[in-house]
């Protein structure tokens, strides 16, 4: 029998998992590659990239479909068309085009921000609360920046406040309250029992929501119904000068969160044991509080009250990825925005003419996973 | 880093204090209307470089508070911490992290973390923080063998890619020694650290100990419940009642059944271990009770 050829041997790895005892004695062998699963960067990128591909192909798709489906041959004719002629004016559009530029791009760019926005936000907080059923709307964080945003409404703040627009404003301040609340709360026990952490967010809620209600029963009747319409959670398609606003937003957010990746990771520890691996923890959570509640600020002045994707989404990307938050923050945002444009694109088309809030779609998809949760893994909560 | 490891040298070469604990008094809340007493009241001593101190005292005596003032957890209500020359007061955490760890009671994990993922975590503090450090393999090549040799130490090699959530008490408080020892600490802080373990594990968790401080002059702080730990494995042993040092020596001065009836208030047997010479404690069975 000939041996096998050279070349061969450097396709094969040794052994991905050497055998232990030998691996325990000698203990250095690092020549070889680190024969654990850990996050590597090849990991991250791949991981990464397969996402964003997908985010692409699902925005893509949604863009099709709607009260009036829309073949892609026409979409790409008459973009190519005024691209041509390098005309975007609504005025010269033919009708198709002019729905995609100026209703289903906006809505989609919109919905996929809200929905990476709310799971990263959910992983945020599922780390710092230790709870993997933490999410902005079950704690009660939506209604506090719903509430801060009905205010500056009831008040008549127009759409900026020296030069700041005011419904982000009102809603970071009132969501910053909630997270303030729920966090003493669950700090005052080493760590808050899943059920009492639940029963402060549906309290601090029900709170909430009165205020809310209060506010829409003495507006006048036309305007409390608007009122209504956005609490309930719907994506409407915003003008371009409001979505890069958001976009910034987001961008900003998301950027500081996954910069504190590595301090969410060892926060899941216990603020004890984080500060003893030497994490500014009071700093870290500073930053954490704030972060969540601009981010949610932001989502609730566009999109009102959706639920369940900061929870639904970071459980199901921690399932297929694992826990690190350096993975887990932009994996869970892009899923988070594939979930929301999916849940929109039902939502838009189910019933067409008549659209669903998505908000109803999201709870009605998410909600009977918050209870599965809550029933099968309570061993590990 | 590096002005870490020459502070450490130059402390090393005087022989100087690792550790001064100076007129240490801490409390909870000072609110607190019924239990306004101190959990530590004008605590002092000090700790050479490469010793190993026993913490003994009943429940509730503050030796889990002092340890968490001593990891920089908890900031001192009065009284100052030097870490060498240094007042920990006016160290970040990630000095801090950079000279101790904690390896605490029990650790809670509800999320999937590997073993080698919490290991690594140990690097932490080693690790600068960067403007753009957002993806993934940040680790080093140092930090990676720091965490197998960690990993290797203390026997949970073999363990790496399971989740720490799916481990046994026992395994999982070696899983925290790992972590504690990749920080590459001078001073390693123990909080009960044989309470889970079996027989083999409370032994070679013990040896490694030692082997570490002879190796590395490893500074060591054990909190235990069993005094023949401290008594067998510690160079001195503080005795703490109520928040107060009774007493501070080594096992013969303090292992004492004057005293530990003093402290703990029952009767106990103390002997010559038949290896060691040190004194070993036995509860008395019928006649003495």
């Amino acid at each position: 029998m000939a041996p096998p050829p050279r070349h061969f041997a450097p396709f094969h790895p040794v052994s991905l998992a050497p055998s232990v005892g030998e691996a325990s004695r000698t203990g250095q062998d690092t020549a070889r590659p680190y024969p654990c699963r850990i996050l590597t960067l090849q990991r991250w990128l791949a991981i990464i990239a397969g996402l964003v591909a997908a985010s692409l192909a699902v925005c893509a798709l949604s863009l099709l479909f709607g009260a009036t489906r829309i073949e892609m041959s026409a979409v790409v004719e008459t973009l190519r068309h005024s691209m041509s002629a390098g005309e975007f004016d609504a005025a010269t559009m033919s009708s198709p085009a002019l729905i995609m530029v100026h209703i289903r791009l906006p809505r989609v760019l919109a919905g996929f921000l809200v929905g990476g926005c709310l799971a990263a936000v959910g992983v945020a907080l599922q780390a710092l609360l230790r709870n993997a059923l933490a999410d902005p709307y079950v704690l009660g964080v939506s209604s506090g920046a719903a509430l801060g945003a009905a205010l500056a409404m009831m008040f008549g703040i127009g759409t900026t406040l020296a030069l700041v627009p005011a419904l982000p404003l009102f809603g970071f301040l009132g969501g910053l309250l909630s997270l303030v609340v729920i966090y003493r709360l669950a700090q005052s026990q080493e760590r808050l029992p899943v059920q009492s952490l639940l029963l402060a967010g549906v309290i601090l809620n029900a709170i909430l929501t009165a205020a809310i209600m209060f506010i829409t029963s003495i507006m006048e009747p036309n305007r409390s119904a608007g009122l209504m319409a956005w609490l309930m959670g719907s994506l409407t398609a915003p003008d371009y000068t409001v979505l890069t606003l958001f976009a910034c937003y987001a961008a900003v957010g998301m950027t500081i969160l996954m910069r504190l990746a590595p301090e969410l990771n060892l926060l899941t520890l216990g603020e004890g044991a984080a500060r003893s691996l030497g994490v500014e923890t009071e700093r870290v959570k500073k930053q954490l509080f704030t972060v969540s509640a601009l981010l949610t600020g932001a989502v609730v002045s566009i999109s009102g009250m959706i639920g369940f994707v900061g929870m639904v989404v970071p459980h199901a990307v921690r399932m297929m990825v694992g826990s690190d938050h350096r993975l887990l923050v932009p994996a869970s945002a892009l899923v988070g925005g594939m979930f929301l444009v999916l849940s929109d694109t039902v939502a838009r088309t189910l019933l067409a003419p008549t659209e669903i809030p998505v908000g109803i779609v999201t709870a009605i998809a998410g909600g009977p996973f918050f209870l599965y949760l809550l029933l099968c893994r309570k061993d590990r909560m | 880093m590096k002005n870490e490891t020459i502070e450490d040298a130059r402390t090393r070469s005087r022989g100087a204090a690792a550790l001064t604990v100076d007129a240490l008094a801490f409390r909870y809340r000072a609110a607190d209307q019924k239990g306004n007493t101190w959990s530590l009241d004008n605590l002092s001593f000090r700790l050479e470089t490469g010793e190993i101190l026993g913490v003994v005292g009943p429940n509730g005596s503050g030796k889990t508070s002092l340890l968490k003032l001593l990891a920089g957890i908890m900031a001192p209500s009065k009284g100052e911490i030097l870490l060498g020359s240094r007042p920990m007061a006016q160290l970040g955490q990630r000095d801090i992290a950079r000279v101790v760890a904690m390896v605490p009671q029990d650790h809670v994990q509800v999320f999937p973390f590997t073993v080698a993922d919490t290991v690594l975590m140990g690097r932490y503090p080693h690790r600068p923080s960067r403007l753009w450090s957002l993806g993934g393999g940040g680790e080093t090549e140092k930090d990676l063998s720091c965490a197998q040799q960690a990993m290797s130490d203390t026997d949970v090699w073999s363990l790496a890619d399971r989740l720490v959530s799916e481990l046994s008490g026992g395994e999982r408080q070696r899983v925290m020694v790992a972590r504690a020892l990749a920080q590459e600490p001078a001073i390693l802080l123990l909080d009960e650290p044989t309470a889970f373990l079996d027989l083999n594990h409370q032994i070679e968790i013990c040896r490694l100990i030692s082997r570490l401080r002879s190796e590395r002059q490893l500074t060591v702080v054990l909190v235990s419940h069993d005094l023949n730990v401290a008594s067998q494995y510690c160079d001195r042993v503080l005795v703490l009642k109520e928040g107060r040092l009774i007493r501070m020596g080594s096992p013969e001065e303090t292992i004492q059944p004057d005293l530990l009836r003093m402290v703990y208030g029952c009767e106990v047997v103390v002997d010559a271990h038949p290896h060691t010479g040190r004194p070993r404690v036995t509860i008395p069975m019928g006649s003495a009770v």
